[in-house]
């Protein structure tokens, strides 16, 4: 282990760069084993942070299978059910294949799993994107507390926490670092 | 944002916001399932006092899109045709819980009368010859696509000026929005007091088209609007064209690929020639789409967040 986590004034590192990397690496083995292969594989990332993700867990498949795999994004804004308690967002780009998500099998990539909301939001918006023959759901981080029957098909870490704390995961493409902290306060979750 | 009544109520970043939105609602567009829930069980009301067809259609597809319910009300066949003051048919209409209210009405201020009787959302889809602003929008966002960017591109604004509402908007948001315009008309139809609208560098106006087509990286051509006109605005509608028409002579002396817009309904043979319409640097279908786009985009912002008390 190159840095134990330690405690800081902003919380509490539980996974830095290399857990993450790891974890990545073993959950694209994952995928691949439980897909037997690559084929008519898409990984759709979630915004914001699934989606550099998607594109990681992407590289390592191709890596491992030498056949390049088709990556999305998606953004469930407008299918979230809490609309109505926030300012509106605008939402961010959502990005299919040119063959569309029709009988392919879908991963949904996200950082964090906590309520399922967001899964369930996205679950929506891949039905009216069209119909894939399965979807399956990677994360970095599970931290427990879910409110729908939603669980993940592979996860980078359990993390268990208190509901009031927040865990905060960066991501080198947009936060220009990799680690994922448990902060201890009760500041809202950003979904 | 409480409500689109006027270009003056977006700033240029909320406009750039509302794009960022409606780039995301034109890819929707291009689904199958053209569907989106974000306005599941909010109810919009389209109260249209004067005739529209594109305005009225764009704005009932944007929220059906939405998955939003929208009713649409006309002046012929309903109480306002009974002698209803526009406040009660208003008040009679919220009255039954609907969440927004898009309103088109010939009288100039009506849609900012409107919303200081209600307490919901409502947006301007045209105001006698005040404000058209979703309009201002989809051609600002179209413009922008096909431009790549508005900011110090030349848009000539050339037509029926005095009755154009669409103008107004349209010289808000283009100088909002960093780019030069100028205004093009026969001096009867040039506002009274054009000169003074905008302070800004950005803003011209001339009665000669020739000067101005050369240079221009868009032409806008707009409507003649004879049903607002009850007098003498030109002599006949022949030397409207030679003088202001864009004609298949005026398209030679645009720069190649010069994006032409109009917002519809278009007197073809009279403000622009069927060459210019149907030229492949014609917008006025993308007009259109962008027209659902933009409005999905206002209605969204406006209806779906948290209340606004």
């Amino acid at each position: 282990m190159p840095t134990q986590p330690q405690v800081q004034h902003d919380g509490r590192v539980v996974l830095d760069a290399s857990d993450i990397s790891r974890a990545l690496t073993r959950i694209s083995h994952e995928i691949l084993e439980r897909n037997k292969g690559a084929e008519d594989l898409l990984l759709l990332g979630l915004h914001t942070r699934g989606v550099p993700l998607a594109k990681r867990l992407a590289e390592r498949i191709e890596a491992v299978e030498g056949v390049p795999v088709a990556v999305g994004s998606l953004d469930v804004t407008m299918y979230r059910d809490d609309l109505r308690r926030h300012p509106t967002r605008s939402p961010h780009d959502t990005r299919m294949p040119a063959d569309g998500i029709d009988g392919k099998h879908v991963v949904l990539v996200d950082d964090v799993l906590f309520s399922g909301r967001t899964i369930r939001a996205a679950l929506d918006a891949v039905s009216d994107l069209g119909r894939p023959d399965v979807v399956r759901l990677a994360v970095l981080v599970d931290r427990g507390h879910r409110e729908l029957p939603i669980r993940a098909d592979h996860v980078g870490k359990n993390l268990p926490t208190a509901r009031t704390e927040t865990v905060k995961v960066r991501v080198q493409e947009i936060d220009g670092a990799d680690e994922v902290r448990i902060l201890g306060d009760a500041a809202p979750e950003e979904a | 944002m409480r409500h689109l009544l006027s270009i003056d109520d977006v700033t240029a970043d909320d406009i750039r916001t509302l794009f960022d939105t409606a780039a995301e609602m034109h890819d929707v567009q291009r689904r199958q399932v053209k569907k989106l829930p974000a306005l599941r069980g909010r109810t919009v009301i389209n109260l249209f006092f004067e005739d529209s067809t594109r305005t009225r259609s764009s704005f009932e597809i944007a929220g059906k899109w939405l998955s939003a319910d929208v009713i649409n009300l006309s002046a012929k066949g309903s109480s306002a045709s009974k002698g209803e003051s526009l406040r009660d048919t208003v008040l009679t209409v919220t009255a039954m819980g609907v969440d927004g209210l898009v309103i088109r009405h010939s009288a100039s201020g009506s849609a900012e009368q409107v919303s200081r009787w209600v307490d919901v959302p409502v947006v301007n889809a045209g105001d006698g010859t005040h404000e058209h602003p979703t309009q201002a929008l989809l051609d600002a966002y179209t413009l922008g696509r096909a431009l790549d960017g508005i900011e110090g591109k030349h848009v000539a604004i050339v037509g029926d000026l005095t009755h154009s509402r669409v103008f107004r908007s349209n010289v808000k948001s283009l100088v909002k929005l960093g780019a030069q315009v100028t205004a093009v008309a026969p001096p009867t139809l040039m506002p009274a007091g054009v000169a003074s609208w905008s302070k800004e560098a950005g803003f011209a106006t001339t009665y000669d088209l020739d000067e101005v087509l050369p240079q221009a990286d868009a032409v806008m051509m707009l409507r003649v609007q004879r049903e607002r006109m009850s007098g003498g605005f030109f002599p006949t509608a022949r030397e409207y064209t030679v003088g202001y028409g864009l004609t298949r002579d005026r398209l030679a002396m645009l720069r190649e690929g010069t994006p032409i817009l109009h917002p519809g309904p278009m007197n073809r043979g009279l403000e622009i020639a069927p060459e210019a319409a149907d030229a492949a640097a014609s917008l006025v279908l993308d007009q259109v789409s962008a027209g659902v786009a933009v409005r999905m985009s206002v209605l969204y912002h406006l209806l779906a967040g948290e209340e606004i008390a």
